[in-house]
């Protein structure tokens, strides 16, 4: 890509916090995405922009935010026989209350790890005495690849393909976070890729009823700094709603991958880690789609349980730091995860135990 | 896991396009993307492009983090 090593310039990164810094007061700014949690703890950015900018994680990922009943549901039915689950690779190691899909591999349940929904088409041709599932996970960024798919399949006819559709919305989200009973930041930095389908308006509503500066940015740390200065600019300034990433967000969105989540999903109430059910926060297949709905598969699951102490509801919703999880690092490891936020490769929990832990 | 990677279109086939990533060719969907022609960037996330980058924006954003870093005084961005 044209220009990458500008972005990741030194001397630019460097001009960019001394600006912030440059900036009267503090503040707390929240970032809703895995990938720029990520970013923010690679860089080193936490250190660097302390005191005058706090840096907070909320419910930005979506395996860590998908609730343990669902998983449940997931573990359920890679166990159902003739079932072989499809799954993204973040997934197999997330916690339920009896396991994970992975542990269900290991004891016999046929559970394929897939980079793209499509691998899961290609596994329902190959296979056509097995149904296959596919666990569709993920934000506006993922759902329209998995509309896309669903669509496909019923196009071609092909009868033992399924979708299991988890897949949440980032815009409900919000709306409810920001009602939280004393939940205050100054600015969330909003995410890329989710905002490449569903256009930069769609945030517009935090600005106008909640008073809280947006922005909406890139991956690279000077993009995440960009955004950074731009919200802690708006504490004078005056809320307001911006795009940093115009070089992939547009204000409508992709209008295309919209008309194709809208044709295959509508929308359903959803339950969140940590934020509870959250009213048309989630996707759930249109009635043309039912036939493929493997949602609505009776399953023998387990009452959810707690995951011995886990802090991670907290942690989404920006409560609490790891460190400040009794489990972080101690009992809970990547290699020993006990909950979502350190199993996922995007989760806090991972990026503050992999960039920002302190040596004991 | 929103993880989206900028390729270029190399060959163009219905509705799929060839793109080079990290060196290789591999095969993207494009159902989800209009207009899409050979030389374009399109952003890859689960083996479908969701839409195109902006080159002139790139530059643009470039161009306004250059001008950040010259400003004098902090909050006078246009």
């Amino acid at each position: 890509m044209k220009y990458l090593d500008e972005f990741r310039d030194p001397g630019t990164l460097r001009a960019l916090v001394a600006k912030i810094a440059g900036l009267p007061g503090s503040v707390t700014l929240m970032e809703v995405c895995g990938t720029h949690t990520m970013a923010i703890s690679k860089a080193g950015l936490r250190q660097v922009l302390s005191p005058g900018v706090e840096l907070v994680s909320g419910p930005g990922c979506p395996v860590c935010v998908t609730a343990v009943a669902d998983i449940d549901r997931a573990v359920a039915l890679a166990h159902m026989p003739g079932v072989m689950l499809a799954t993204f690779g973040d997934m197999m190691k997330v916690p339920g209350t009896s396991g994970s899909l992975a542990g269900a591999a290991a004891r016999g349940a046929q559970v394929r790890v897939v980079y793209s929904p499509l691998e899961a088409l290609v596994l329902a041709r190959e296979n056509p005495g097995l149904d296959v599932v596919l666990l569709g996970v993920g934000f506006e960024t993922t759902a329209p690849a998995v509309a896309a798919t669903v669509r496909k399949a019923y196009a071609e006819g092909l009868c033992n393909f399924y979708a299991l559709s988890l897949h949440k919305l980032v815009p409900p989200a919000l709306r409810a976070l920001a009602g939280l009973p004393g939940f205050h930041v100054d600015g969330f930095i909003l995410p890329g890729h989710v905002s490449v389908v569903i256009g930069g308006e769609a945030y517009r509503f935090l600005v106008d009823e909640f008073s809280i500066p947006c922005v909406i940015t890139g991956f690279e740390a000077a993009d995440v700094l960009q955004a950074i200065y731009r919200l802690k600019s708006m504490k004078k300034s005056g809320p307001a709603l911006e795009n940093e990433y115009s070089r992939a967000v547009r204000p409508e969105g992709n209008p295309r991958a919209l008309s194709v989540m809208w044709e295959v999903f509508e929308p359903a109430d959803a339950e969140w880690r940590g934020l509870g059910s959250i009213p048309g926060s989630g996707l759930a297949l249109k009635e043309r789609y039912r036939d493929l709905d493997a949602g609505s598969w009776e399953v023998s699951r387990p009452e959810p349980g707690g995951l011995g102490g886990c802090r991670c509801g907290d942690i989404l919703c920006g409560r609490i730091r790891p460190v400040e999880c009794p489990l972080f690092g101690v009992s809970c490891t990547p290699d020993s995860p006990v909950g979502p936020c350190m199993v996922s490769t995007e989760g806090t929990c991972a990026a503050y135990y992999l960039y920002e832990r302190e040596e004991p | 896991m929103c993880l989206a990677v900028p390729a270029e279109v190399v060959e163009l086939e219905d509705e799929i396009a060839l793109v080079v990533l990290g060196g290789a060719r591999q095969r993207v969907d494009l159902s989800l993307c209009d207009d899409v022609a050979v030389g374009d960037f399109v952003l890859v996330h689960a083996g479908y492009a969701i839409d195109k980058v902006d080159e002139y924006e790139a530059r643009r954003t470039l161009e306004l983090f250059e001008e950040l870093a010259r400003l004098e005084e902090p909050g006078e961005i246009p």
